[in-house]
């Protein structure tokens, strides 16, 4: 829901480092989304087309690279995914959890030339 | 072709303003708690309530957020030290309080004399869980009718909340309201989290509640 902040930021960052490379345009920048994390990237990819206009981004293709969310048992150590409505570890039972994965929201490299 | 590591939290401008705000509250003592919620779970109600039961044990400003409005604001007006409203309709995102939305309220209030600010964030249980404000405890409010889901729902925002209120502890008799299942799944994913049941409508546990918050004001002024 606050993609529009999400997409300036990736921007500004991109252009930094991108700028500190002395490169002249940027391909393309990959992203790591966790599930959890709650942005769409259809979202981000629309603001990006308007945003990026007239920076050495404008072009550059988004891509992401979601992280299914997985949950670590406090108990016993097991790491699982979620499956239903319930986070219960599949192994002891346990129902107190870490969020082990999914959380994830940075820019993980930029390619440029 | 050439790469570019970056590995860089995107929400990381966010943070950086986030760490000021909270030095400087702390430069002068003044403990910030954040209130989040969806709609109507009882924001502006806790806060109303706690204002007029804390009133002579600790000056309080209130930040409210809000989509549009000063209706909130006008409600706690008089129960308040200083009340700022910011209305985040015309801001880029309106779905949740920034830290630099905070850092420019603050300008706005007088912090010397002051103990305790309460933010009343945007009411909405997703985008609030990613944005850090400077605050010292976060806490998430979830009223009975909205049902016993929601930490199931929107895992983040119980996840690193500091206490967690189940409001409207009144209807219980007449809502499909688990409150053990609700437990289980709050503390499961966060087994330090405080839970306070009460009431608004009747003050039910509301006592209990204070005397927390009265406690971590305490022990933040304290600390060197």
């Amino acid at each position: 829901m606050h993609e529009l902040g999400i997409t300036e930021n990736i921007i500004s960052i991109t252009v930094a480092k991108a700028g500190e490379a002395q490169a002249s345009k940027v391909v393309r920048i990959n992203l790591v989304v966790g599930e959890l994390a709650g942005f769409v990237p259809d979202c981000i990819q629309f603001y990006f087309d308007t945003l990026s206009k007239d920076t050495i981004a404008q072009g550059a293709i988004l891509h992401f690279e979601s992280v299914p969310t997985q949950l670590r048992c406090r108990n016993c150590a097991t790491t699982f995914p979620p499956q239903d409505a319930l986070w219960v570890c599949p192994k002891c039972k346990g129902q107190s959890v870490d969020i082990s994965q999914g959380r994830e929201l940075y820019i993980e490299s930029v390619e440029v030339e | 072709m050439k790469r570019i590591e970056v590995i860089q939290n995107i929400l990381e401008a966010n943070e950086t303003i986030a760490k000021r705000n909270q030095q400087l509250l702390d430069k002068h003592k003044v403990f910030a708690v954040n209130i989040m919620s969806g709609p109507g779970a009882g924001k502006t109600s806790l806060i109303l309530h706690t204002l007029r039961r804390l009133k002579g044990k600790l000056n309080i400003a209130v930040i409210e957020g809000d989509v549009a409005s000063t209706v909130d604001a006008e409600k706690v007006q008089s129960e308040a030290k200083a009340v700022v409203q910011i209305n985040t309709r015309n801001m880029p995102e309106s779905c949740s309080l920034m830290a630099a939305m905070i850092e420019s309220a603050l300008k706005d209030i007088a912090l010397k004399n002051l103990d305790l600010i309460f933010v009343e964030n945007i009411g909405n249980l997703v985008c609030p869980a990613e944005f850090a404000l400077g605050e010292h405890k976060r806490v998430v409010i979830s009223s009975l009718p909205e049902g016993d889901d929601k930490p199931i729902k929107y895992p983040l925002i119980f996840v690193d909340a500091d206490a967690v209120i189940i409001n409207k502890m009144d209807l219980l008799p007449h809502v499909d309201f688990d409150i053990a299942s609700f437990r289980r799944s709050i503390t499961g994913l966060n087994p330090e989290v405080e839970v306070f049941e009460l009431s608004c409508k009747t003050g039910e546990g509301i006592e209990r509640w204070c005397s927390w918050i009265l406690k971590q004001v305490e022990t933040n002024a304290a600390k060197p």
